[in-house]
């Protein structure tokens, strides 16, 4: 398949030479790609705007391996892209807001590094197409709409914490404690040393995030969101094993 | 593989970006095949560009003195300043010669992605200048891209309560294209700044 088609959302990107740009991809069918806008820096580039981050479009790629081929290494290599229409230019409406730009930056990364090149997501490709356009709408707080795609993308990826029972033993909650390594929120009996002991508002507010309870998460206090945020953040990376650079920039004012 | 100096040679010039080893190969045997003078005179200057260019204390701009000529200059406009990412953005200002005021070079813009944020740039060298009172306007000229445009967004939310001007430089077609080819962004942000005809 020399030429694929796909719908897509722009994860990254990076120069590459003279006037060009490697893009990272999440698509709806071929999972992550990785692809060359060949001279899209240059203010005279047709499609060049269409492949900013943030960016859900309608790509054309070209691609030197066949069906099911993988690369040297397992890499698929980098595609080229040949044409691209917008489906929504949700990156470029949300430059403009500094403090949902930086949720836009942690939501693309956290969905490029929960995913792999070729392997198809589409969960997550269309969580994160709902993610944009809820910060588009504006319709709930940007740190809630973060915190929802964080805790929806874990549970996407089996990582979903414990919030309702004992992560260790499943005694029915609620509990008080809550230990990432453990797995959520864990019991008296099961309790970890070091656990955290977050207010019960906190731990509400992740399972309304997790389940979609928009009503019950606009309604929580600055307290309980910025516990949660901090526990969804710390669940994150401790299954990623490695932190996410652009967390620590979040504007949550 | 080559023995030696040439080898080595190669491998240098491939470490700079844009230059591959094929690239680096021939410009290896390009310079081997040239006059001894005109590669000793390419080695001093590079020799030159790294014991004699700094960063301008006052700008960020590159300089060949502690201050460059542009902020040493008294007749550009010190009320007015321009903010780009880079100094290579300085000389295309200059080239417009539209501009007679004075730059403030940034070392970059805003990316969460890559693990740049504010403290990463010369924000704080930029609030110090605008202290003094003497600035009454700021022209925000970053690279047209969401880094540029969040880095613009989060300079204005930090200097328009000082009470300043701040402008975003213009965004739209470009001269000489025709308008079925413009991308639906960039054409959208030409109709948001259209102006009125006189």
């Amino acid at each position: 398949m020399p030429l694929y088609r796909d719908e897509a959302v722009v994860l990254r990107v990076h120069k590459l030479g003279e006037a060009d740009r490697i893009v990272t991809l999440l698509t709806r069918r071929h999972g992550r790609v990785r692809a060359v806008g060949k001279g899209v820096r240059r203010t005279t580039s047709r499609f060049g705007a269409r492949l900013e981050p943030g960016s859900h479009i309608d790509v054309q790629l070209h691609t030197r391996l066949a069906e099911g081929q993988q690369g040297p290494g397992g890499q698929r290599g980098l595609d080229l892209v040949t044409q691209t229409e917008s489906l929504g230019a949700y990156g470029a409406q949300l430059a403009t807001d500094y403090t949902r730009w930086t949720a836009v930056s942690a939501i693309c990364e956290t969905a490029e590094r929960l995913t792999e090149e070729g392997e198809p997501a589409l969960r997550l490709f269309l969580l994160l197409v709902g993610a944009l356009r809820a910060l588009v709408e504006g319709t709930h707080p940007s740190g809630l709409v973060l915190d929802a795609f964080l805790i929806r993308a874990m549970s996407n990826a089996g990582w979903e914490p414990a919030l309702t029972e004992c992560a260790k033993c499943s005694a029915p909650g609620p509990h008080t404690a809550f230990n990432v390594a453990a797995g959520g929120a864990v019991c008296e009996n099961c309790r970890p040393t070091g656990s955290a002991r977050p207010q019960r508002d906190s731990v509400d507010l992740m399972a309304a995030l997790l389940h979609g309870d928009w009503a019950r998460a606009d309604g929580s206090d600055d307290t309980s969101r910025r516990e949660a945020s901090g526990l969804v953040a710390a669940h994150l990376q401790w299954h990623l094993e490695r932190g996410l650079r652009s967390l620590p920039f979040v504007d949550r004012v | 593989m080559y023995e030696g100096a040439v080898q080595d040679l190669i491998d240098e010039l491939g470490r700079l970006p844009g230059v591959g080893p094929k690239s680096a190969q021939r410009i290896a045997f390009h310079l081997l095949a040239a006059e001894s003078v005109d590669v000793e005179r390419l080695a001093s200057t590079l020799v030159r560009v790294k014991n004699e260019v700094r960063f301008c204390t006052i700008c960020g701009n590159v300089a060949e003195a502690d201050q460059c000529r542009i902020c040493t200059d008294t007749r550009r406009d010190p009320s007015v300043i321009c903010v780009v990412e880079e100094p290579k953005d300085v000389v295309a200002v200059e080239r417009t010669r539209e501009f007679r005021g004075r730059y403030h070079v940034l070392g970059g813009a805003i990316s969460p992605i890559d693990g740049v944020g504010p403290d990463d740039l010369r924000i704080r060298e930029l609030l110090t200048r605008l202290r003094d009172g003497v600035v009454t306007e700021l022209i925000l000229a970053t690279d047209p891209n969401l880094e540029g445009e969040a880095t613009a967004t989060y300079l204005a939310r930090m200097i328009n309560p000082m009470g300043l001007t701040v402008t975003r430089l213009a965004s739209g077609l470009p001269v000489g294209g025709d308008l079925e080819y413009a991308d639906e962004v960039t054409l959208g942000r030409a109709f948001s700044g259209r102006r009125r005809v006189d």
